[in-house]
């Protein structure tokens, strides 16, 4: 039997290598997102040149390279999003329990509208 | 991390502004990169809005583009755009300073003046080419 107290323990065991993992998955995410946001900011200024009605709008969707392409967009910024919008939380929200709520309604919500949006890209593109 | 509430007895980040921080062109792009990541944040949520309402059905398509062809659904496009571009351009500023480049002083600003022309022209191409192609 030790007489090691468990944070002693744990602080033998050194550093858990997960501190630097937010910083990490920011800027691959931010990374990814220099072309998918330049691609769609113009795809979309060049969609808009012709019509931009239900049909033509499907129809540019439902383009395998071009949902791909949205599904990947969609995700990487709503990522890229959720971890910006955890740290504003962090630096600004005071108290612990706002903090915590805060917190868990934005990943909640950004889960969500990614699902969404991405199941809507799918649903267009295989109908 | 504790667990007690540190909000009343120390104050929170933006404190310092106006009493004791003299007004730089650097910081004032950095509240900008903050600020337009949050006006992206919500413009995605309203990006899935519009697949959505296209997954939808024509009415549903129909109802949103209503929103987004009047005026205050071109300013929110317009604003939408520029943060876009402005947080692409400062963002690609910051992946330099992670890598440990560009923190002379004349450098950052010198680089944050490209990122606000950059991004402006990046803006004007896209309503260029949605506009006039």
């Amino acid at each position: 039997m030790s007489l090691r107290s468990p944070l002693s323990r744990a602080r033998g065991l050194g550093s858990a290598k997960q501190g630097v993992h937010h910083f990490w998955v920011q800027r691959v995410s931010a990374v990814a997102l220099i072309p998918l946001a330049l691609w769609f900011a113009f795809s979309v200024a060049v969609l808009a040149t012709g019509a931009t009605d239900y049909f033509a709008v499907r129809h540019w969707v439902s383009a395998p390279s071009v949902a791909v392409v949205l599904v990947l967009f969609i995700g990487t910024a709503l990522y890229h999003s959720m971890l910006g919008v955890q740290v504003v939380i962090e630096d600004y929200v005071g108290s612990e329990g706002k903090k915590l709520a805060a917190l868990l309604l934005s990943k909640f919500a950004h889960a969500a509208v990614a699902a969404a949006g991405i199941f809507a890209v799918l649903k267009v593109a295989l109908a | 991390m504790s667990t007690k509430s540190p909000a009343g007895s120390r104050p929170l980040s933006p404190f310092m502004l106006g009493q004791y921080y003299r007004f730089q062109w650097t910081s004032l792009l950095s509240f900008a990169h903050r600020i337009s990541g949050i006006g992206l944040s919500l413009g995605t949520f309203l990006l899935a809005g519009w697949l959505v309402a296209l997954a939808g059905g024509p009415q549903w398509y129909a109802a949103y583009s209503a929103h987004l062809t009047a005026w205050y659904g071109q300013v929110l496009l317009f604003g939408w755009s520029w943060a876009l571009m402005y947080h692409l351009c400062n963002g690609i500023r910051h992946l330099f300073w992670d890598i440990g480049r560009g923190f002379e002083l004349k450098t950052a600003e010198r680089t944050g003046y490209a990122a606000v022309v950059v991004s402006l022209a990046l803006t004007a191409a896209a309503w260029a080419v949605a506009c006039f192609a």
